[in-house]
């Protein structure tokens, strides 16, 4: 019982409450991304449930009904082979923020590992990954991901992967910093002192003081993905129809564009929505948790 | 100082070559077998053999790769499957269309950010800094390639305020012919004194850019804020309070100062976040530069074309972020000494 758990100052329910309602009145965007963010959380889960034509969102045609513009039966107005647009609008939640939780979960499974080695071992570990890095960061992270979309056929699970491949650096990088700062304190040189193992000062010391900044960075970079995955589909290297992708939708609309506006109006503004709700919310919880932390994206 | 130069030169060196090995390794290694596309569907395996050997791919790994890295270093960077032309000439001409853009589109971004980002900061927690702060959200939530389109649609479709695509009026030629000099549109009609071409350029110019500068503006606003509300309890700033210098002084003079060192760093990095957007946007706008090129070669599969871009842009950003290095270092002492 010598090791000390990792912080977490005692709080009473009351006071945390009182607290989180004043916090939330002194930053109105992160309750505003917050509420957005859990509706569109609410979209994906009961797409089948909300949306008018379930059966819009995959291979189904209505000859009868094509182009049609927004109404009360279509609110969205119909596509170029007759479905509905809003339906497919709400399945697309279902597309691209779910691709960007797995790019973020891979790219923290391969970035965080690496980057506690670097910082804790330091040396030529540190030497050899950070330089590594360094290569991958020098791509603006859309121009690789194109590039490996390119090679790759086109398909959701390429999208995946290419973004992933380009995002790990970031988490490196990040938790390389965390993980040097942490490794000097004084505690830390307690736990060598005492002869605790490597392995368990990693996990019980290191880590979990540096999760907070890669809980606030996922949080900021899912408006990222979002939009990175959308340009890859928009620019034909991602989702194939039928999938109601919203990058492939507005893609698919640029041809009836005029003067069939809705048809790529309604699926922008969901990626535009989406993004701009988790951008809200990873702001506001880098205000809230975290605000020393530099501010570039 | 020139140590510092010297070294940061070396480091980016360095990282181009990382980059050059990265590109290799994505057109060669990832994708199957290149002799097999190279002799098409359903060849003989002499046949695959014999493109192997053409294409040099039954040597040795290393091999491949320094014949690969002396061929960019010399300036062979593979022939465009749809233009049939050297990559690296039809990419010199692409360029300059591009850099018009997004260096329009980052003054505009400066302009509008900086001031924005102050203006925030003064109004910490007001109306005016909530209003601001969301919409500088919004500018980097936005999906560039539909904002285009709904530019194009609203105000040159619908309100016919502006042209819808092109770098100027094809028409202008005939009585008014644009000497090339430059390879810039706007800066040729400047040079050739050439007044109604000038007035196309820039009126061409203006959707475009105001959609790549959706970024940048969004991105700079915010770091302006953030960058002086951290030195605002600075002592050079409680300094200047105490001299009896005006909030107008105090946030846009001695706070700005040093906000100054991580905005120019933000405006490197968005250099090339921007050039990669100009992929998104150039083909709407049917705009003659990297971006068209870099949208006709993926929608052609045009692999030695698609790598070739997406080295030039890395190289490209390599450089402006060497640039605004030593520029830094230059205005900044402190980092020279790090």
């Amino acid at each position: 019982m010598i090791e000390s758990p990792a912080v977490r100052p005692p709080r009473t329910g009351v006071a945390r409450g009182r607290e989180l309602r004043a916090s939330l009145g002194a930053n109105p965007l992160l309750t505003v991304g917050g509420a957005l963010v859990l509706l569109i959380v609410l979209v994906a889960i009961f797409a089948p449930l909300i949306a008018p034509f379930p059966g819009d969102a995959g291979t189904a045609t209505n000859p009868f009904a094509v182009l049609k513009a927004p109404s009360a039966a279509h609110w969205f107005g119909t596509d170029q082979v007759g479905r509905d647009i809003a339906s497919r609008v709400l399945f697309g939640a279902r597309v691209s923020p779910v691709i960007a939780i797995i790019v973020l979960v891979i790219a923290c499974l391969i970035g965080v590992p690496l980057g506690l080695a670097a910082g804790f071992l330091g040396g030529w570990v540190d030497e050899v990954i950070m330089r590594v890095t360094d290569v991958f960061l020098a791509f603006p992270p859309l121009l690789l991901a194109l590039a490996l979309a390119d090679v790759l056929p086109a398909s959701l699970t390429s999208v995946t992967i290419a973004i992933a491949a380009v995002w790990w650096p970031w988490y490196v990088r990040l938790i390389r910093g965390q993980a040097a700062s942490v490794a000097g304190r004084p505690y830390v040189e307690a736990c060598r002192a005492l002869g605790i193992s490597r392995g368990r000062i990693i996990f019980r010391h290191v880590l979990p003081n540096s999760v907070t900044p890669v809980l606030v960075q996922v949080s900021l970079d899912v408006g990222g993905v979002i939009l990175t995955a959308s340009a890859l589909s928009f620019l034909g290297l991602g989702a194939q129809d039928p999938v109601p992708d919203w990058g492939l939708m507005v893609a698919q609309g640029e041809g009836y564009f005029t003067p069939d506006w809705w048809l790529v109006t309604f699926p922008g503004l969901a990626i535009l929505l989406t993004a701009f709700a988790f951008n809200l919310l990873g702001d506001g919880l880098r205000d809230r948790l975290d605000p020393r932390r530099s501010f570039l994206p | 100082m020139l140590v510092f130069v010297a070294r940061r030169i070396a480091l980016a060196v360095v990282v181009v070559a990382g980059v050059t090995v990265v590109t290799f390794v994505v057109a060669h290694v990832v994708p199957g077998d290149p002799a097999a596309t190279w002799a098409g569907p359903h060849a003989p395996a002499a046949a695959i053999a014999r493109a192997r050997a053409f294409l040099g791919l039954n040597r040795p790994f290393a091999v491949q790769l320094v014949s690969y890295l002396g061929g960019i270093a010399a300036g062979n960077w593979g022939v465009s499957i749809h233009t049939h032309r050297p990559v690296l000439s039809d990419l010199m001409t692409a360029a300059p269309a591009s850099l018009e853009l997004v260096i329009s589109a980052l003054v505009l971004a400066i302009v509008a950010g900086i001031p924005l980002g102050l203006l925030s900061a003064r109004r910490q927690g007001r109306p005016v800094d909530h209003v601001v702060r969301a919409g500088s959200i919004l500018g980097i939530s936005m999906p560039i390639f539909w904002m285009a389109l709904i530019l194009q649609l609203v105000f040159s479709q619908r309100l016919k305020w502006l042209p819808a695509a092109g770098e100027y009026s094809p028409g202008l030629l005939f009585s008014h012919p644009l000497a090339k000099r430059t390879g810039f549109p706007v800066i040729d009609s400047v040079l050739g004194g050439n007044m109604p071409m000038l007035g196309s350029t820039l009126t061409h110019l203006i959707l475009p850019a105001i959609v790549v500068a959706a970024y940048p503006a969004g991105l700079i606003a915010r770091m302006v804020r953030a960058q002086v509300l951290d030195v605002i309890g600075d002592t050079h700033v409680l300094n200047a309070r105490a001299l009896g210098f005006g909030e107008r002084q105090i946030f846009g003079r001695f706070a700005m100062k040093l906000a100054w060192t991580p905005v120019t760093a933000a405006i490197a990095l968005v250099f090339g976040y921007s050039l990669v957007n100009t992929f998104l946007v150039e083909s709407i706008f049917d705009w003659p530069g990297l971006g068209s090129y870099a949208a006709a070669s993926i929608a052609t599969l045009d692999t030695p074309a698609i790598l070739g871009v997406t080295l030039f842009v890395a190289v490209a950003y390599v450089v402006a972020n060497l640039v605004v290095d030593v520029v830094q270092a230059a205005i900044d002492p402190r980092i020279r000494l790090r």
